[in-house]
């Protein structure tokens, strides 16, 4: 039943895929384990299929020429002992064994609550651009991007690409953020033809700076959004709000095997490794910073891991440019205060459990929200909520605990250890 | 590969396009995945899997992620009370 | 730093001068406004608690419905203890006469109480099965049955069929069970929250995220150094009493619980099996036993496990796999359920199985109210009225010598 890999890599999307393909090219095993039914993750979404669009990332053609094993649709939920990680599928539990494992979980979409957030065709931007590319159709359809982040224009060309109407893309960040952005980018030349693409697919679609949704209306589904615009409101009508507010890195396993988190962000050395001996970290959750970045560090770890490391050392200079880059995006995009005044005292904000702000405001910890208010306890673990009450009321989340994911009660119950090590320090407990 | 399959949403027959996921044949049957524990209508929000709004009852098992699973031809799709 | 917070009213209240001759304290006219951390440990109390939890919060309404002054001390938020860790059930035991009197008793006052008690707790007289797989069970469901009838409490004997009539998810097979139709079930960190708040109204103050050094001889020291100062000190820390009336022989005893998402109409009443007492009595090993627990929420709480001399708080893989195959044994559907999450907590295990509930003999202004096991959800609230009896000299409405802690007096000579 074990599968044996001398290389686990955790995450299917371009961190992941570039650690793979550097790792089985020296000869390991390797093996990826990704949550999605395809490859690509999020940015590379159903480019792995065989019916892809192109253009089809290049790393696809890499990692084809490997002998990389998949296993998709595949949930990492527990460590039972180093080395061991237990994962379950659609009808199975599945323990996978390995000398070095890649973390490549990336990142998602940050909610804030607002009024009407939780209507049906209120989605983040990410996620809307999901539902298309798994084939929700939306030729025709009025589409409000809002929130805040690089992602939204990604988002906003490729819903227009594919017929969608786009009334106005709304950042909430100040127009002077975003023109030092946009002066730096002098820095990273690279980046200035992927801007001027993105210029002329936006072309004729409104973009407002200093602007957020404040309310969406409708009954059965949203219909119109009420938008703060320089200080002014303004309603437009739509049939889908596509709202995110930048991305939060997918630390709960690198956080579950005991990797050292600071201010959020997976602690790596120059070879991706983590404080965890044996456990790299690439992509997002050692900081957002996009595609480049993710693939640079993808491949840093995946010859890491393989102990490559001169080859890895090349890429140095590379990651270094990117994490510039990475930094100020960080610094571009932060969220402003008046985002903490959204939510209204009945806005839901923990969606599970439909707990509402007013309960929520009156507790001075996670803990005690979660304990009096069942917040946090529901099927998404705080992954949603996790971010939004950290902005809104600065608690600080618990600590992981298995499963890191809901799973069946039998894939809990079927571990059978006869040798049971030790205990060696998982975090948990209450 | 046809390039429309037929599934049931709440009893209904609907055609997707080939590929498709569940959540998406719940969007072009207009039907709401669940509905929360206060009686909201809810649907998919992170479209990767996370946020579980998007659950659904397929082939009668509940707690499904309709994001997360493609269609098949005569699947039965129902949304969660 | 040390969190408080505080509760008061910006009223003046006016105390009455109690009239009982056991450790009266003289009372001032007081001006209850929200007050900063110093003139909270600064004012005299007649009673400080120590501990938030169920028990300690039952004990806090009681008194200060008793109209004492109390203050109530915890390291973390009410209800953070074994009572967000455990199950909520609400249930009427025989292993002893002592422990029948007192379950039954605080059932009662639960009862009593439904009506008050706000939506978030949750309280659902959903009833309990004892579950028998053999026909040895089945004899102790009958001797049960027998036990209750004769001192009142309503039950019913279940054979195969209508066992499974009741729930049908158990696997087939089963002798039958007794079902205990007054039982109930509720979420004990609202129901520790609501209790808390009620003393509060009635002047008790609050304060939390504040760690104990010591407590004895009239007062509770904090490790920040602030004192509070009474003549009656409750030890109400659960599995850590120990810790801080050194002697005490309570010990932790580890479980572990899963939650389900969830599935309404899947299991409808407590489900316990009859090995259940076999593992709360086994002293020494580690056990398990199946118990199902359906929540108003439709998600079912999935236990228990016990074990001695477990200090980490982690989950125990082993301990897991155990428990939840057993449930599995009983209950073949719950393979299939999605797990949401799995906690461990701390019970608070004294030899006899019997909590402590009344004075501590080497320290006049010490009082115990700890050792509950698995039973605190339900006999908080007797807890607390019998020993607000002894505090104030009323006559309490069961004998209270099971549970006094001079019971094993001799056992701290050891200590």
């Amino acid at each position: 039943m074990p599968q044996t890999f001398d290389i686990l890599v955790v995450g299917g999307g371009p961190a992941g895929i570039a650690a793979a393909v550097r790792a089985a090219e020296s000869g390991a095993s390797v093996a990826i384990v990704d949550d999605n039914f395809t490859l690509g993750g999020q940015i590379w979404r159903n480019a792995f299929t065989e019916t892809a669009p192109d253009p089809q990332p290049e790393w696809r053609d890499r990692l084809q020429r490997t002998n990389v094993s998949l296993f998709c649709a595949t949930r990492v939920f527990h460590q039972p002992e180093p080395g061991v990680l237990l994962a379950e599928s659609a009808d199975e539990l599945l323990e996978f064994r390995y000398r070095k494992l890649v973390l490549a979980t990336g990142a998602r979409e940050r909610f804030l609550p607002f009024p009407g957030w939780t209507l049906p065709n209120v989605m983040g931007a990410g996620g809307l651009q999901a539902m298309v590319k798994s084939g929700l159709p939306i030729r025709g359809k009025c589409v409000i991007v809002a929130g805040t982040g690089p992602l939204l224009l990604a988002v906003a060309a490729y819903l227009r690409c594919h017929g969608a109407e786009i009334p106005i893309i709304c950042e909430q960040a100040s127009w002077s953020r975003l023109a030092r952005f946009a002066i730096t980018l002098i820095r990273s030349p690279e980046k200035i033809p992927q801007a001027l693409q993105l210029k002329r697919d936006l072309k004729g679609i409104p973009f407002a700076a200093n602007t957020w949704p404040v309310a969406a209306h409708g009954r059965a589904a949203v219909e119109t959004v009420a938008l703060l615009r320089n200080g002014k409101s303004e309603q437009i009508v739509c049939d889908y709000l596509a709202c995110g507010f930048h991305l939060v890195p997918n630390t709960e396993l690198p956080a579950l095997l005991g990797c050292q988190i600071r201010n959020g962000f997976v602690q790596v050395d120059e070879l991706q490794q983590t404080t965890v001996p044996n456990v790299f970290c690439a992509g997002e959750p050692t900081g957002i910073g996009g595609l480049e970045l993710s693939i640079i560090e993808g491949q840093i770890a995946g010859f890491a891991a393989a102990g490559r490391n001169t080859e890895a050392q090349r890429l140095y200079s590379h990651r270094d440019v990117c994490r510039r880059f990475a930094r100020r995006l960080e610094r571009t995009f932060c969220l402003r205060p008046e985002l903490k005044s959204l939510p209204s005292p009945d806005t839901i904000i923990c969606r599970c459990e439909d707990v509402r702000h007013s309960r929520l405001q009156e507790h001075t910890s996670w803990r005690a929200a979660k304990l009096h208010t069942r917040c946090g306890m529901g099927p998404c673990q705080g992954r949603i909520c996790g971010p939004a009450t950290e902005f809104l009321y600065k608690w600080n989340p618990d600590s992981v605990r298995p499963p890191l994911f809901p799973v069946r009660v039998n894939s809990l119950a079927a571990v059978g250890r006869t040798n049971q090590p030790e205990h060696h320090g998982l975090r948990g407990g209450h | 590969m046809p390039d429309q399959i037929s599934v049931k949403v709440n009893g209904a027959a609907i055609s997707v396009p080939s590929g498709a996921t569940a959540a998406v044949a719940m969007a072009i049957a207009g039907q709401p995945c669940r509905t929360s524990v206060t009686g909201e209508p809810r649907g998919p929000l992170c479209g990767m899997g996370i946020c579980f709004e998007c659950r659904v009852t397929i082939n009668g098992v509940p707690h499904c992620r309709s994001c997360q699973i493609p269609c098949e031809p005569g699947m039965e799709v129902n949304s969660e009370v | 730093m040390v969190l408080f917070a505080l509760c008061g009213e910006s009223s003046w209240l006016l105390r009455q001068f109690r009239t009982q001759p056991c450790r009266a304290t003289l009372y001032t006219l007081v001006r209850n406004t929200p007050r900063k951390a110093e003139t909270v440990t600064n004012a005299i109390y007649d009673v400080v608690i120590v501990g938030a939890g169920i028990v300690g919060a039952a004990c806090a309404d009681e008194f200060a419905r008793r109209s004492l002054r109390v203050a109530v001390v915890d390291r973390e938020v009410v209800g953070s203890g074994a009572t967000a860790a455990g199950m909520g059930h609400i249930v009427v035991m025989d292993d002893s006469e002592a422990q029948f009197a007192l379950t039954r008793y605080s059932q009662q006052l639960w009862q009593a109480l439904r009506n008050d008690l706000p939506a978030d707790v949750e309280y659902d007289q959903c009833g309990t099965i004892w579950v028998a797989a053999d026909e040895e069970e089945m004899a102790e469901v009958r001797r049960k049955h027998h036990f209750y009838e004769a001192r009142g409490v309503p039950s019913e004997t279940l054979d195969a069929k209508r066992l499974k009539q009741s729930e049908p998810n158990l696997r087939d097979g089963l002798q039958g069970g007794l079902l205990v139709p007054e039982d109930a079930v509720l979420y004990p960190p609202c129901a520790a929250r609501f209790l808390m708040q009620r003393a509060q109204q009635h002047g008790a103050k609050l304060v939390l995220g504040a760690s104990v050094s010591t407590l004895g001889k009239g007062r509770v020291l904090l490790s920040d150094g602030l004192q509070l100062t009474s003549e009656i000190i409750i030890n109400a820390a659960g599995a850590w009493s120990a810790e801080l009336t050194p002697g005490i022989d309570v010990k932790r005893r580890k479980g572990h619980l899963v939650i389900t998402d969830r599935y309404p109409a899947f299991l409808r009443h407590q489900l316990v099996e009859l090995g259940y007492l076999k593992s709360a009595h086994s002293v020494a090993s580690d056990s398990v036993a199946f118990n199902v627990q359906p929540r108003r929420t439709g998600q079912i709480l999935i236990g228990s496990s016990r074990q001695f001399g477990a200090e980490h708080k982690e989950v125990d893989q082993e301990m897991i796999v155990r428990m939840l195959q057993r449930a599995q044994e009983y209950m073949p559907p719950l393979r299939d359920l999605s797990a949401i999450r799995v906690w461990t907590g701390f019970r608070a295990a004294t030899p006899d199985k019997l909590p402590f509930i009344g004075p501590w003999p080497a320290d006049k202004s010490v009082f115990l109210a700890t050792g509950h096991e698995g039973l605190g959800i339900t006999t908080s609230l007797a807890t607390a009225t019998i020993l607000a009896d002894q505090v104030t000299g009323a006559k309490p409405e069961i004998p209270i010598e099971p549970y006094l802690p001079s019971r094993v007096a001799k056992e701290y000579a050891h200590a």
